[in-house]
C-alpha cells in the first residue's frame, strides 16, 4: 500500500514532470495563456496517459523488444484521436484554443516517458496510479504557470476578473512571457529543493 | 501561387513563427542539446532533414491514402507512424553506409521521432495547405518549402542559444539557475527580439 501510494505522490512532488523532470514543455508553454486552456490540456493529457499506460501495462509481455516504440506510439496515437475527436464533439472552443497541440499530445514526451519507464515494467494497478500521479501533478503545473500568466497578463482568472485598476503586463500572456515564468519557476524551485537539503 | 506567397512562408517560419521561439515546438531538444554549438548544428541539419522529407511525406500520405478513403481522422496516427518509420529507415540507410556520419547524427535520430517540430510541421502544413479546393502542386510544393524553413529556423535558434551557453559557462550564475533555468530566461529575451519580426507585413 505504502509503494503504491509512493507511485501516485511521486508525480505530483518529488517526480513532477515539468519542474524535476523538465519533460513536456511544449504544451506546458504554449497553452499556459489562460487557465481554462490549461486545465483542458492537463485533463486530456492525464486522459491520454492513464488509457496508455493501463494498455501498455496490460499487453506490456507481448511486446517484442525492438519493435516496443512504435507499438507504443500506435497506442498513444489511437488515445489521442479518441481525445481530438470527443474534444472536437463536446467542447469545439477549447479545441480551437488549444489547436496543433491536442494532436500533439502524441509527442509529449511524458506519455511516451512513462510508458518507457514505467508501464511496460510495472502490473497494471500500479501503472495506472504513475498515470494518475503523473497527470495531476502535469496539470497542476500547468494552472500554476496559467495562473501566473493570466492574472498578471490579464489582470483575469478563469476569464472573471481578479484585480481593478490594474495594468495587465501584456508580456507575460505573450510568447517571451512563458519562457521567463517557466524558468523563474524551476530556478524557484530548485533553490528550495537545494536549501531543503542543505537543512 | 506567386513569390509574395512563398516570400511569406521562407520568412513567417524562419523569423516570425519561429518554431522554437514563438510556437513552441521542438522546446526539448533545444534545451537540451544546445550547450556546445557543434552538437547544436548536427541536430539542427539532422531536424532540418527529417522536417522536409516528413512534410513530403505526410503530404503523400494524405492526399494519396487518408482522403480517397475519407479517413482524414485518423491524421494523427498516420503522421506519427510515418514519420517514426522514416526516422528509423534514415538511421538504418545512414549506419549501412556511413559509419562516420552515422556516429555523429545517429544518437540525435531517435530523439527526433519524438520531437514536436516534426509532428507539428505535419500537422501544420496539413491545416494550411491541405484543403479540398488546393491545386495539388501548389499545396506540394508549399508544404515542402515550409517544412525545409522550418528547419531552418530550428537551426539558426539552435546556434544562436548555443553560442551563447557556451559563453555562459565562464559566467557565475547562482547555482540553483545553473543549465535550465538559464536557458528558459535567455530563450525568454531572445523570443522578445525575435517578436520585432512580427512587424513584417506583406
Amino acid at each position: 500500500m505504502k509503494k503504491l501510494l509512493k507511485e501516485f505522490f511521486k508525480g505530483i512532488g518529488s517526480e513532477n514532470p515539468t519542474f524535476r523532470l523538465v519533460l513536456g514543455l511544449c504544451p506546458t508553454l504554449a497553452v499556459s495563456t489562460s487557465v481554462v486552456n490549461g486545465l483542458g490540456m492537463g485533463i486530456a493529457a492525464t486522459f491520454v496517459l492513464l488509457g496508455s499506460n493501463i494498455i501498455i501495462s496490460l499487453i506490456r509481455k507481448f511486446i517484442p523488444d525492438q519493435i516496443r516504440i512504435p507499438c507504443f506510439i500506435v497506442i498513444i496515437a489511437t488515445f489521442v484521436t479518441i481525445v481530438e475527436l470527443a474534444m472536437k464533439a463536446y467542447a469545439p472552443e477549447l479545441s480551437k484554443a488549444l489547436g496543433i497541440f491536442v494532436p500533439l499530445i502524441v509527442v509529449n514526451c511524458i506519455v511516451l516517458g512513462r510508458a518507457e519507464a514505467f508501464a511496460c515494467r510495472e502490473g497494471v494497478f500500479s501503472s495506472m496510479l504513475d498515470a494518475l500521479g503523473m497527470g495531476i501533478g502535469f496539470t497542476l503545473a500547468l494552472l500554476l504557470i496559467a495562473s501566473i500568466r493570466e492574472i498578471l497578463g490579464n489582470g483575469t482568472l478563469f476569464g472573471l476578473l481578479v484585480i481593478k485598476g490594474f495594468e495587465p503586463v501584456l508580456y507575460l500572456v505573450l510568447a517571451p512571457g512563458a519562457l521567463l515564468v517557466i524558468g523563474l519557476l524551476i530556478g524557484g524551485i530548485n533553490f528550495l529543493a537545494r536549501k531543503r537539503r542543505a537543512v | 501561387m506567386d513569390l509574395t506567397m512563398f516570400l511569406s512562408i521562407i520568412i513567417g517560419a524562419i523569423f516570425i513563427n519561429n518554431f522554437i521561439l514563438s510556437k513552441f515546438l521542438g522546446l526539448c531538444s533545444f534545451i537540451g542539446i544546445s550547450k556546445e554549438t557543434k552538437p547544436a548544428l548536427y541536430m539542427g541539419v539532422s531536424v532540418t532533414f527529417v522536417t522536409t522529407c516528413a512534410s513530403i511525406i505526410t503530404w503523400a500520405i494524405y492526399n494519396f491514402i487518408l482522403v480517397p478513403f475519407h479517413i482524414e481522422y485518423l491524421r494523427t496516427i498516420a503522421f506519427i507512424l510515418v514519420i517514426a518509420s522514416f526516422v528509423q529507415l534514415v538511421e538504418m540507410v545512414i549506419k549501412k553506409f556511413s559509419q562516420a556520419l552515422y556516429r555523429t547524427l545517429g544518437i540525435y535520430l531517435p530523439l527526433i521521432t519524438v520531437n514536436c517540430a516534426v509532428l507539428g510541421v505535419a500537422v501544420l502544413n496539413s491545416e494550411m495547405f491541405f484543403k479540398p479546393g488546393m491545386n495539388a502542386l501548389t499545396s506540394f510544393t508549399l508544404s515542402a518549402l515550409q517544412g525545409f524553413c522550418v528547419g531552418l529556423g530550428y537551426i539558426l535558434v539552435m546556434l544562436f542559444m548555443s553560442g551563447i551557453r557556451e559563453r555562459l559557462e565562464l559566467c557565475d550564475i547562482p547555482p540553483s539557475f545553473k543549465d535550465a533555468p538559464i536557458a528558459f530566461i535567455i530563450a525568454s529575451l531572445m523570443s522578445m527580439a525575435f517578436m520585432g519580426f512580427s512587424g513584417f507585413r506583406f
